[in-house]
């Protein structure tokens, strides 16, 4: 028998627990079916190989997703994801490779530098009032420029610091496993996903990122310093941003300093695919692995069914148009 | 609800079912992945590619980046078409270090790799179909310096720094105009993305800093017509300029006398013999390491010289 008081407690909290599990559902129940869709039509989709392939064309897009989530969720947008990405590469390139330092400096500096150019963008917003929007437009755009700057506009390649492509390239599961060699890129970016998710959920400041998002003033007048939570934001997800650099400068055995621009669109793609709100203070992780997931078996498949090129892109923006729109109505029903 | 993502689902499937199982129908299947898509260039390759997959009776994918930064990209790109059990992969690498994994995959399974365009620095391309764009570029300043008398100061408006061709083509320039024309001076080397309206842009600013400049040549397609657009929204007269590659736009700034001339590369030429040589390594024949696909340097006299505008695109 249940209790009055015990139904009261359940109430909110199952009805919580159940839309989002619904709509974690619904994500994986699409991703699935664009699956089987593939392998259907396609024999050559499901192999082991192309399935790998699709986990590691994930890899970067996830990993800048999941901090553009962090930041979208507040009820702001981060455009320097992409470029801060390469700038971070950069950085390793001109640890490792230019001041030939151990392989851990390297990473720790790429990271680094990430957080350090989030705080800067989270102090923008925060602190100078600049729209979110505008301050990381304007970080995006400076931190091509260095890229460039800083790199010489030539790529740095990794030759001199061995091991240093196993961290994308290199798989720790199939030294286990030999038929599944998953590449550590691919771990990773669970990895990120886990602890962003974490932190998201059971930490202060996952609780006030979603504040942020759902209504700025109230946390401010409950007397919550909310310029230092939005800043510490922005820097985590700089930070996420300097593992992406990381991973796809590991994966291409080189920072490229003209790569970056437009990433950041498709990182925000997979973040709404995933339903999270662009109006802020709603979102998961979860969703925005899905997202991006769907994103790139969308596009493999689509490759792999010889579709010509200027129908993927048709097809893809039509995908997420209608995945974000399945996403609405279902809410509006829901409640 | 859960039914309309069922029905997307479904629907998007359904939607592509109906070109893979015409894929799958033929045998010899080699997809092309280029450096680029949309570009009329690119488009010209893709036509060449065309061509021989008919002659030979082939299928291709002809496939590209967006932009020619994105080398990750390129390396999805190649990823699945490797998936698809291909009989030969041509390839134009953006970055050839970033490739060697998946080229020494396509090795092991005994699958020939063919280079086009700018090539990949590797030993494992069975051949390479190119452009010698030092030695086009060089026949740039040769007419260059013809143009203006074999003095004073040129510029280049190149379409970027780190790309091959970008490099060749800037380096053939400048270093024939060291070497050969000591009363030449390049003033300035700017880049502008191969982008229309950067490179008019970055061609504004050097005829604002050097008002007394002769010449510019324009490493590409967008290039030289970013230079046209320059030149003409500042109305300055007397220059010569010298473009590359084809394309509507420079075709008339050429007919019109705006534009000197340009190299123009072959690149019907580049994707037909890419094709060519697949299917010959394929059939066990002999291919040879480098396929000197050729260039030109055309102007109003031989436009319309058939074996000219049989290599010009619009």
């Amino acid at each position: 028998m249940t209790t009055a008081t015990d139904i009261e407690k359940k109430k909110p909290l199952s009805g919580l627990a159940d839309s989002g599990a619904y709509q974690k559902f619904l994500a994986f129940a699409s991703l699935i079916v664009l699956l089987i869709g593939f392998s259907i039509a396609s024999p050559n989709f499901m192999q082991t190989s192309n399935m790998i392939a699709i986990l590691q064309a994930t890899s970067v897009n996830g990993v800048l997703a999941v901090a553009a989530t962090l930041v979208i969720i507040t009820g702001g947008i981060d455009l320097s994801v992409g470029t801060l990405m390469t700038f971070c590469a950069v950085i390793a390139g001109v640890v490792l490779t230019n001041l030939g330092m151990p392989l851990l400096l390297g990473v720790a500096a790429a990271i680094a530098a990430g957080a350090f150019c989030g705080l800067c963008s989270g102090t923008f917003v925060a602190k100078m009032k600049i729209p979110p929007f505008i301050a990381t437009l304007g970080m995006m755009l400076i931190l091509k420029g260095l890229s460039l700057v800083i790199s010489g506009t030539r790529p740095i390649y990794f030759n001199d610091t061995p091991g240093f492509d196993q961290i994308s390239r290199g798989s720790l599961i199939g030294e286990v496993f030999p038929s599944l060699p998953i590449p550590n890129g691919v771990l990773i970016l669970f990895l990120v996903a886990i602890a962003a998710s974490y932190i998201l959920g059971r930490t202060v400041l996952g609780r006030y990122t979603f504040a942020l998002g759902s209504n700025e003033e109230a946390v401010r007048l409950s007397g919550v310093n909310t310029d230092m939570w939005k800043i510490r934001i922005y820097a985590l997800a700089g930070a996420i941003c300097g593992i992406a650099g990381i991973l796809i400068a590991s994966r291409l055995n080189s920072a490229q300093p003209a790569l970056g621009l437009g990433y950041e669109l498709e990182a925000i793609a997979a973040v709404v695919i995933g339903g999270t709100s662009l109006s802020g203070g709603r979102g998961t992780i979860l969703g925005t692995l899905i997202g991006a997931l769907i994103m790139a078996v969308l596009t493999n498949g689509l490759r792999v069914l010889s579709v010509a090129q200027e129908w993927q892109t048709v097809v893809t923006g039509a995908i997420i148009i209608l995945a974000v729109y399945a996403d609405m109505a279902r809410r509006k029903k829901a409640g | 609800m859960l039914s309309r993502r069922f029905i997307l689902g479904v629907l998007s499937a359904a939607t592509l079912a109906a070109p893979a199982s015409m894929a799958a129908a033929e045998d010899v299947y080699i997809p092309l992945v280029s450096k680029g898509f949309q570009h009329q260039f690119w488009q010209a390759v893709k036509s060449g590619a065309e061509q021989a997959a008919d002659e030979f009776d082939v299928t291709i994918t002809f496939e590209g980046p967006d932009n020619e930064t994105m080398v990750d990209r390129q390396i999805d790109m190649l990823a699945a078409a490797l998936a698809n059990n291909p009989k030969a992969i041509g390839f134009a690498a953006l970055d050839s270090q970033a490739a060697i994994p998946l080229l020494k995959q396509a090795n092991e399974k005994g699958i020939p790799i063919i280079a086009f365009d700018s090539g990949v620095d590797s030993d494992i391309p069975v051949s390479t179909a190119t452009t010698d764009n030092v030695a086009a570029a060089s026949l740039a300043a040769d007419k260059m310096a013809e143009k203006i008398g074999g003095k004073g100061k040129v510029a280049v408006v190149a379409h970027d720094q780190t790309s091959r061709t970008g490099i060749d083509r800037r380096d053939g320039f400048v270093n024939r105009m060291a070497e050969n024309y000591p009363d030449i001076e390049v003033v300035t080397v700017q880049y502008g993305q191969g982008d229309h309206l950067k490179s008019t842009e970055v061609t504004k600013a050097i005829l604002t800093a050097n008002p007394d400049l002769n010449g510019i040549f324009g490493t590409n397609e967008g290039s030289a017509i970013g230079v046209v657009n320059g030149v003409q929204e500042l109305g300055t007269e007397g220059l010569v300029i010298i473009g590359y590659d084809s394309g509507k736009a420079q075709k008339d700034a050429i007919k019109s006398g705006l534009m000197a001339g340009a190299i123009t590369q072959n690149p019907v030429g580049i994707g037909y013999e890419t094709v060519k040589a697949a299917v010959a390594a394929l059939n066990g024949e002999e291919v040879p390491v480098l396929i000197d696909t050729g260039f030109y340097y055309y102007d109003a006299s031989n436009m319309d010289d058939p074996k000219i505008s049989a290599v010009l695109y619009d």
